[in-house]
């Protein structure tokens, strides 16, 4: 069976910065609060003409570049994502297009926020069943299109971006740069996290989600690493969704990775989704905060309730 | 258990997940009000409590909870 590996991350944030403050004008909240209980202290919001499609072609262009592959070499485009304008054409197919990648498969996957690691566990999958060599993922959101901008339990939390991985198969003999995927879900919590009707906005029930969250993703993610055959002491670089700062601690500390190895791109980023895991990675590739060679700890959670873990070699 | 020993063990789950010192931990506490203890870090003392007393505080039960004593109670008369 080929092995895949990661080759390079690209990440994309729209312009427009909404402080705390800003949020404060519009709904009843304060910046302390904010910061207090989701650790966010500005996040990035989309142009109002701006879409998911948009977004996941400008991370899948920076992607694409760093790993030095021709859009000719990619065979595959999955795009994870909960918030697109329409249901259908598939943003795969769009961003495909447009970044001059010429017939590959494509499609949309929808995992809600744990969405880029299922989405990059399929890609290393159809790598390995040799259905395709290059595959370009992305995690694409703009989550400010489905939020009730007057519920304050939610408005200060989501946020838009995009980012970016691309795949690859492995060389013969080198190992595996992408651990098998630990996936689950709990469908009798679907209520927990959700968009009612066509036109409904999102819902959570916050407190809820933080206690499954705390509670049962530190499991999945150990298994994720005995899966791949590491322990959390050998993690250089832990990458949970950015949901809550606090909830991103709270697995940290059960893991025992310590805080200068744990992502923390929320307090800038806010909580974007299916994008987070892959901009947080973007952002601490920029930062040199990430060990080429080393292993990283990826795992995504949210709404179905729905999660996936998987540790990767980071390129 | 007796709720001394009750009241000592949530004493050190608040300490370790809040930082409010153990000896300030005392039963006619409120914990919003006089321990600064908001609801998500009421969720992580009732996971950690549910570890350390065998005893499940759902939701629902929790945010008749307001201070240390109606914990103690809880989790005796649940245990």
């Amino acid at each position: 069976m080929t092995g895949s590996k990661i080759l390079a991350f690209g990440g994309y944030q729209p312009d427009r910065v909404v402080t705390n403050d800003d949020l404060a004008k519009v709904v009843d909240t304060s910046d302390e609060w904010i910061k207090a209980r989701v650790g966010i202290e500005s996040r990035r919001i989309a142009a109002d003409d701006e879409t998911v499609t948009d977004m996941a072609e400008a991370a899948g262009a920076k992607a694409l570049a760093a790993s030095g592959l021709a859009p000719s070499a990619i065979d595959l485009v999955i795009v994870a994502t909960c918030s697109p304008l329409v249901p259908m054409p598939s943003v795969s197919a769009v961003v495909a297009h447009r970044l001059g990648i010429v017939a590959p498969g494509a499609f949309d996957l929808n995992a809600a926020c744990a969405g880029f690691c299922y989405a990059l566990g399929t890609a290393a999958n159809a790598v390995s069943a040799g259905s395709a060599r290059n595959v370009l993922v992305i995690g694409a959101e703009k989550m400010s299109s489905w939020v009730d901008w007057t519920d304050r339990s939610t408005c200060i939390i989501f946020a838009d971006g995009a980012g970016a991985a691309v795949v690859s198969a492995s060389e013969e003999g080198e190992p595996a740069g992408i651990g098998p995927v630990v996936w689950g879900s709990a469908g009798d919590q679907a209520s927990r996290i959700e968009v009612t009707g066509r036109t409904g906005a999102m819902r959570q029930d916050g407190q809820a989600v933080f206690r499954w969250a705390t509670t049962a993703m530190a499991p999945v993610a150990l298994e994720a690493c005995v899966r791949a055959g590491v322990t959390p002491a050998d993690i250089t670089a832990f990458v949970p969704h950015q949901a809550n700062l606090r909830i991103v601690e709270a697995i940290a500390r059960k893991l025992g990775i310590p805080r200068e190895r744990v992502a923390d791109d929320i307090v800038h980023a806010g909580n974007t989704s299916s994008a987070s895991v892959p901009l947080a990675l973007s952002r601490m590739a920029e930062q040199g905060r990430l060990q080429p060679g080393t292993q990283a700890l990826l795992i995504g959670f949210g709404a179905g309730l729905s999660y996936a873990a998987q540790v990767i070699t980071l390129p | 258990m007796t709720d001394q020993e009750i009241l000592s063990g949530l004493a050190e789950i608040i300490d370790e997940i809040a930082g409010v010192p153990a000896d300030e931990v005392t039963p006619d506490k409120n914990f919003v009000d006089d321990l600064d203890i908001d609801s998500l870090s009421m969720v992580e003392i009732a996971v950690a409590a549910q570890d350390k007393f065998g005893v499940e505080i759902p939701d629902e039960q929790l945010k008749d909870l307001k201070t240390v004593q109606d914990v103690v109670n809880f989790v005796s008369k649940n245990s």
